[in-house]
């Protein structure tokens, strides 16, 4: 009868194995153009990042008394006040930038998927008390808490990081709870639990998983959000030391040269919108990737 | 008719499930901050019957009228307002972790979405595996995935769609890996609700088919909960006429069919078609009036009277119980207990042939034979 059936040796006549969920991912990105723009863009930025020692000019907080000088062929993108090399600066700020921005999206993710989940998935006093905490956060404008956390904080680079984490939590937070509500009301997870599996399984295997595809377009937004965030605290005077080139602050010391030196302005501002732009084009193909029905095998 | 398994000491088979007055109401409320309750909707209101192992008991009824929830409850997903539940003499909700774990490793469901019962994100080797890693985690991936493989061919499914996701199978396929999950763990009792409802008609037979040679080879049993009624003929031995969270009537599927006792099982019968457009045409329609009521306010006395051919003023206040009228066939109506009303007479359908079931073909023999 029944044992006999299900445990007797089976003969595999055919062990095809498919492509992996990642595979199938990357071939579908490389065939969007404007993914593939943006993660080329991606990858040079972080490369320029890491390798900054090697491939900058100067040294970006050497001084000159060339100061204020246009693009030239000494000088790429110029010099500032201080007679430093913009292009030089800029290089070294992709480091502050991009740490910054993926660095507090890591975190803001984490936190508020956990926050999230754990409101959506256990509800009652749980659900409430996390809830009306997001929910007084979401009254603020995301940057005006970043400003306020800094002020409490203290200025510096981990506190811009800390700051701008918390002030990103609610949004994930949000996403996480509702689409842990929608698929807890699944079939498939009613069937786990009929299978007698344990909340963490029905959290880490079927909820979860079927949660991520909006919390990954609503990080790569985040990302670039959080660089003009830093961008912003570090043009109000609330970012890291003066002397760290970070885009923000020489976005924020260009000010005072505006109508001399409109270099200082226009390239940093260039690399903000160049950064932002290819993150959000990569979001953008990664909603349609991670969309699961549209998981082809390639034919 | 199969009654397999251990006989009491009277000659009937003992139960392997028995649910006793069970109640399950929803409580609604009003209000976000001072939430009260305004009222319960009342799914099932005091439903009774048994399964015997090696037997298949069919739950009919309108949609709304509680079979679901009875389903949930028995798979512990809804807890009950009152009554009880045994499963083997033991109370569903008097278990410890252990034997909770063990219970759902014996009584196992087949869901009624092929669509949404599996889970997008897990191959169908994950899924089918899904139990054992749940329940004999010491077993290795060569061993699961052999299972697995068994599985599927027991179900009909060739064994490299272990490897597919489930958008890239079809509705029949899918709901072939809903049931190779279900008997993966040998279970003794299956529930399945409406398993063939979201199906076409040709693949529900091949389904069907494969439910009733699996429960030959592996001596399961069903509970099988739907609204087809020729469905629910071919398939069960026994059967329960459900109306707004109650049982109407209950006994064997043939009598029952054959004869049915209460004006509400005698207006299912008749609204189902006849495939003869003459006959059908010279048909006398006997159609129920109305809607279904709320079960949020179910009508006093017999709930079925708002839409009954045959209520006396007595139904409004009375709440008949079921009582066995013939021979091992219940029903709850004072008018036919009574004898004042013989729904019989009044019954214009033939009887509902078996030959009428479409056994479209493919029969799928579950051990490769």
């Amino acid at each position: 009868m029944a044992e006999a059936t299900v445990n007797e040796p089976l003969n595999s006549e055919d062990t095809y194995r498919r492509p992996s969920h990642v595979q199938l991912w990357r071939r579908q990105l490389l065939r969007d153009k404007k993914a593939l723009v943006g993660s080329i863009i991606l990858t040079l930025l972080v490369l320029c990042a890491v390798f900054a020692y090697w491939i900058t000019p100067y040294d970006p907080n050497a001084m000159d008394f060339d100061m204020i000088m246009r693009p030239s062929w000494a000088h790429l993108l110029g010099t500032d006040d201080l007679g430093r090399d913009l292009l030089s600066r800029l290089i070294y700020g992709a480091r502050v930038s991009l740490f910054v921005g993926f660095s507090t999206v890591a975190i803001s993710l984490v936190a508020g998927v956990a926050l999230g989940v754990a409101a959506g998935f256990f509800g009652g006093w749980i659900d409430t008390i996390i809830m009306r905490y997001i929910d007084l956060q979401w009254a603020f404008p995301n940057f005006i808490i970043a400003v306020y956390l800094v002020a409490v904080f203290g200025t510096g680079l981990s506190n811009v990081i800390i700051a701008i984490s918390l002030a990103f939590v609610d949004d994930f937070a949000r996403i996480a709870r509702g689409m842990v509500l929608t698929i807890r009301e699944e079939q498939y997870v009613a069937a786990a639990r009929t299978l007698g599996a344990s909340n963490n399984r029905i959290m880490w295997r079927h909820i979860l998983p079927n949660s991520m595809a909006p919390l990954i377009v609503q990080a790569t937004i985040s990302v670039s959000y959080a660089i003009l965030a830093e961008a912003g605290l570090s043009f109000l005077g609330l970012g890291v030391q003066a002397s760290t080139p970070t885009w923000g602050l020489i976005l924020a010391e260009s000010r005072s040269f505006i109508s001399r030196a409109w270099w200082l302005g226009v390239f940093p501002g260039f690399s903000i919108m160049i950064t932002v732009l290819s993150i959000n084009f990569l979001g953008d193909a990664l909603r349609d990737v991670l969309d699961v029905k549209e998981v082809k095998e390639p034919g | 008719m199969t009654q397999a398994g251990s006989k009491g000491a009277n000659g009937v088979p003992a139960p392997i499930l028995e649910v006793r007055d069970l109640k399950v109401h929803f409580p609604v409320t009003k209000g976000a901050v001072l939430r009260r309750t305004i009222g319960h909707v009342k799914a099932v209101d005091g439903v009774s019957f048994s399964i015997a192992k090696g037997e298949v008991l069919g739950l009919v009824g309108e949609s709304g009228c509680g079979k679901t929830t009875i389903a949930r409850t028995i798979l512990k997903l809804v807890e009950p307002s009152a009554g009880q539940i045994l499963f083997d003499n033991q109370d569903l909700w008097t278990m410890d972790k252990a034997e909770e774990l063990g219970y759902r490793r014996r009584v196992q469901a087949i869901f009624q979405d092929p669509y949404s019962s599996l889970n997008p994100r897990m191959s169908v080797r994950e899924i089918v595996g899904e139990p054992y890693l749940i329940h004999e985690s010491g077993l290795g991936r060569p061993e699961i995935d052999k299972r697995v493989r068994r599985l599927l061919e027991m179900c009909g499914l060739p064994g490299r769609m272990a490897e597919r996701y489930p958008h890239e199978m079809s509705g029949g396929q899918r709901q072939r890996v809903g049931i190779a999950r279900a008997l993966a763990l040998n279970p003794d009792l299956i529930v399945c609700d409406e398993a063939v409802s979201a199906l076409d008609v040709s693949i529900q037979a091949q389904i069907i088919n494969l439910l009733q040679d699996l429960k030959n080879d592996l001596g399961l049993t069903y509970l099988f909960i739907g609204h087809d009624l020729s469905v629910i003929k071919h398939l069960c031995d026994r059967v329960a006429v459900m109306y707004l969270g109650k049982v109407a009537e209950t006994g064997d599927s043939e009598i029952l069919f054959d004869e049915p006792l209460h004006p509400y099982t005698v207006a299912l019968m008749e609204a189902i078609p006849v495939p003869d457009p003459e006959t059908e045409a010279a048909r006398a329609h006997q159609v129920l009036a109305g809607e279904i009521p709320s079960p949020l306010n179910p009508p006093s006395g017999c709930v079925f009277h708002t839409r009954c051919p045959f209520t006396v003023p007595l139904c409004r206040e009375n709440v008949p119980q079921l009582e066995e009228i013939r021979p091992r066939h219940w029903a709850a109506c004072s008018e036919v207990a009574s004898g004042r009303v013989d729904p019989r007479a009044q019954q214009l359908a033939p009887p509902l042939s078996s030959t009428q079931f479409p056994s479209a073909g493919i029969s799928v023999s579950p051990t490769g034979r």
